[in-house]
């Protein structure tokens, strides 16, 4: 048995068991890495992805509920405009630390800005609220939001 | 430590694939070490960033420095470095004055070239490095380049992390490699009776590995998912004789002396066999502070991958201690130390003895049992809050005697509390073997075992006991509670996080009692000029900042371990109608010496203090007889986005003085400082962390 995905632009089949959570099918059989593990519960927001332009967590829900739906990893960010500005932003920002929970937040900040152009800092902190980073590079990440909506 | 055992420049650099290559034992644990490394490289041979490369860290090839840990890289490393630089450059310009004229100081080194009497076009130093042979001692006198900005000191890795094409060491995808999870457990009191029914042998003719040794129980298998599903199944059909659980008593009332190894405390160090001082007498002023069992709560379950061909055993770990981890992984195969080679990959930030040297045993346990195959070993979410070595329940009891003259003429404080010592060190007992979580539900068990007193300088619990004011009369003891019901090890700061907390809310308190100016009541009691200068720009910086109506502002000082980075912190915050804390603004003012990474410094002391105000408002590990209660985020909240004030930090660069770790000199100084402020605007003193909506109202209850 096989399920087609729509992922990052290409057309994907894969074979893993339909139960299975999407982020284990990114990360096991289709080897996209970027997509990170921190709970398993979504509470952290590490595994964000988009799917259909909105940020939804991976790890739980099967991959079979996304069939037919359109799915952005962080490795597929950078085909948008808006993308690559949040990535530059992130880079001039220093937005990280460890940088486990840059891939969600990268992917949750381009989606902010593809629905708000210029969110303020109450929007912006209610749309990572999802995204754990216990480093705490909270303050940079904020930032990167500022550079990359024009408001820095 | 680091130049004294390792005091050649090869020790530290070395030229290959084109690039300098810079070893270090330091490894990147989210504190951005590396790039300060590179940076204190590239700034003493002008070198750019492309041009210098970090070679993994290995027990196979790299200095022994022992621990990252303590803040003390950019002391440790970060010196040895500097010197091996300087050194090889003074030994370039010798070695171009021998080869083609003119004295060493004609020829000048830049932006990566020579040029010299003579020279038509200037030479390429990475070129002319290869003329060179670095094994010649460190010059523990060689000039170093005078201070001043690196250029291009970019964040090392970033580009790829917002790319997702970072690898950490849970993205490993060997071939043949096969992933693995450990069965848990209830609790640690827990021993495994059976596995109902066929289950195991079903799951082995399914293909999946399955490793039982005692209680110790794991199924390995190639795809992640499936292995995760045949765990669960595994989790379900297993009895656990329970024992008589975990001891569930009021744990602050547990910490006391009488449950102690006591011991003196002088200039920061315990002292074996002396007597315990007499209690001071006449104190005007006694209270105690305490603070819970806290998780390091590292964002990704701890991982590890091990493979094993029969002879020797390669593990790659996110360990914080390669070289101590190795010995007592050794120790706890029957191996020699030099069968086991630990190479380090990043996992996420552990801010102190996670339970990534665990995960790196059970990997090896692992791959012991299916020889010639890599075993990718990951902890879930679950087990992480569960079973991580948590930082121990303490508490600090402080005395003062208050003059007429307002002056501090007698203190005392008191550390209570269980060990930091958790990090698998060997020793007598098989004390590293102990300390490996996997070894104590192995068939032939060893550990746990009960704490033993670290007896170093500012280690451990005596971490800042000691007041950085000036005090005629002190006493200061140390009580290890060696028995607790829970598992602890390092966690950030050791006891500095709640000696600082008591010693600035203490001081805070004895002033607002007095009507005194916090500025000027610590300063009453300070020598050090650069502590001065510290308090000066707070307090002008605070001066252009109006507070808000309704909010209260608090500050707090400190110089974590006495001798390291300065910290001033002023929080500025409100306590809403139902009893929560919003923090508006967290001002630091810090003076690390000479700034080596100035952002990387900056985000370190940020970090610090982001993680204090979780700790301060949020984070306590909560269990009952059958076992940990705070297994996820939701029951073991920390601070989000929308909890995240405003924060600015303010360094003073000292160029002439020697650059001092600061990824940990913030957080003691910042949880005081929101106690501060939480009393400036309502009133109430909380002493106990976390300062959560029930604590505060309880408070308000006792008024």
């Amino acid at each position: 048995m096989s399920l087609k995905l729509r992922i990052n632009g290409e057309d994907r089949t894969v074979v893993s068991d339909p139960e299975t959570p999407l982020l284990y099918v990114l990360r096991d059989e289709l080897k996209l890495k970027g997509s990170k593990l921190g709970c398993g519960l979504e509470q952290c927001g590490a595994c964000a992805v988009l799917v259909d332009g909105k940020v939804e967590m991976s790890c739980v829900s099967p991959v079979a509920t996304f069939e037919g739906r359109d799915i952005v990893t962080v490795e597929g960010l950078a085909a948008t405009e808006t993308g690559q500005r949040v990535q530059a932003a992130f880079v001039e920002a220093n937005a990280a630390q460890c940088g486990y929970c840059t891939a969600g937040l990268v992917v949750a900040v381009s989606s902010l800005l593809s629905e708000n152009e210029t969110p303020d800092r109450a929007a912006a902190k209610a749309a990572l609220d999802p995204h754990l980073c216990r480093c705490g590079a909270h303050p940079r990440v904020l930032r990167a939001v500022e550079i990359a909506s024009g408001q820095a | 430590m680091s130049l004294e055992d390792y005091p050649r420049v090869s020790d530290w650099l070395a030229l290959a694939d084109g690039k300098l290559q810079v070893r270090t034992g330091k490894v990147d644990i989210g504190q951005r070490i590396s790039t300060a490394l590179v940076g204190i490289v590239q700034h003493e041979l002008t070198l750019w960033p492309a041009e210098i490369d970090v070679q993994p860290v290995s027990t196979k090839s790299s200095p022994d420095e022992g621990m990252t840990s303590g803040s003390n890289s950019i002391e440790q490393s970060g010196h040895a470095l500097r010197l091996a630089a300087a050194t090889l450059r003074a030994k370039i310009l010798a070695h171009l004055s021998d080869r083609l004229g003119g004295e060493a100081n004609d020829w000048t080194l830049d932006a990566g070239e020579l040029t010299g009497p003579g020279t038509n076009r200037p030479l390429v130093l990475l070129h002319v490095l290869a003329e060179i042979d670095l094994d010649m001692p460190v010059d523990p006198d060689a000039r170093i380049a005078e201070a001043g900005a690196v250029k291009g000191l970019d964040m090392r890795g970033l580009p790829e992390l917002v790319k997702g094409s970072y690898r950490f060491l849970h993205d490993l995808d060997l071939p043949g490699m096969l992933h693995a999870l450990v069965i848990r457990p209830p609790h640690a009191k827990a021993r495994l009776a059976e596995i109902q029914g066929d289950l195991a042998s079903k799951l082995e003719e399914d293909g999946f590995h399955i490793l039982r040794d005692g209680s110790f129980l794991a199924v390995a298998g190639p795809q992640e998912w499936p292995v995760v599903r045949a765990a669960q199944r595994l989790a379900n059909a297993c009895d656990w004789d329970l024992g008589d659980g975990l001891g569930d008593g009021d744990i602050f009332s547990a910490l006391t002396q009488e449950n102690a190894i006591r011991l003196t405390v002088e200039d920061g160090k315990p002292v074996k066999d002396a007597p315990i001082p007499q209690d001071l007498p006449d104190t005007t002023h006694r209270a105690r502070y305490e603070r819970p069992f806290t998780m390091h709560g590292a964002l990704a379950p701890s991982a590890a991958c091990a493979t094993w061909d029969g002879e020797t055993l390669e593990i790659t770990t996110h360990s914080q201690g390669i070289y101590i981890l190795r010995d007592s992984i050794a120790e706890s195969l029957g191996l020699p130390p030099e069968k086991v080679v630990l190479t380090f990959m990043p996992g996420s930030g552990c801010y102190g003895h996670s339970a990534a040297d665990d995960a790196a045993f059970e990997a090896a346990l692992l791959a012991m049992a299916v020889p010639n195959t890599p075993i990718l070993l990951k902890w879930i979410r679950e087990d992480e809050h569960a079973w991580e070595p948590y930082g121990p329940a303490s508490a600090t009891e402080v005395a003062a005697k208050v003059g007429t003259d307002g002056r501090l003429q007698a203190f005392s404080a008191e550390a209570i509390g269980g060990t930091f010592r958790g990090r698998p060190r060997t020793g007598p007992n098989q004390a590293g073997p102990a300390k490996l979580l996997a070894n104590h539900f192995r068939s032939n068990s060893v550990g746990p075992q009960p704490g033993a007193p670290n007896m170093n300088r500012h280690g451990g619990l005596q971490r800042n006991l000691v007041p950085i004011y000036d005090i005629p009369e002190t006493r200061f003891v140390k009580n290890l509670v060696p028995e607790m019901p829970l598992r602890t090890s390092a966690l950030r700061c050791l006891g500095a996080a709640l000696n600082v907390f008591a010693i600035e809310c203490f001081m805070d308190e004895i002033a607002r009692e007095r009507g005194a100016d916090p500025f000027a009541f610590r300063r009453a009691h300070l020598k050090d000029g650069r502590a001065m200068a510290v308090l000066d720009r707070l307090e002008s910086e605070l001066d252009a900042r109006p507070l808000a109506e309704g909010a209260g502002r608090g500050i707090a000082y400190a110089q974590y371990k006495n001798a390291m980075t300065r910290v001033g912190a002023s929080v500025d915050l409100t306590v809403t109608d139902a009893a929560e804390i919003e923090l508006h603004r967290i001002l630091l003012v810090a003076d690390a010496g000479r700034i080596v990474d100035r952002d990387g410094l900056a985000a370190q002391l940020e970090g610090g203090a982001l993680q204090a105000a979780s700790w301060a408002l949020h984070e306590a590990v909560t269990w009952d007889r059958d076992g940990i209660t705070s297994r996820d985020w939701d029951s073991y909240p920390v601070l989000r986005f929308s909890g995240v004030p405003e924060i600015d930090v303010i360094l003073l660069d000292q160029p002439e003085s020697k650059s001092l770790g600061a990824g940990e000199a913030s957080p003691g100084p910042v949880l005081a400082a929101i106690a501060n402020a939480v009393c400036d605007a309502t009133g109430l003193r909380a002493r106990r962390l976390p300062m959560t909506s029930d604590a505060l109202t309880s408070l308000a209850l006792q008024e």
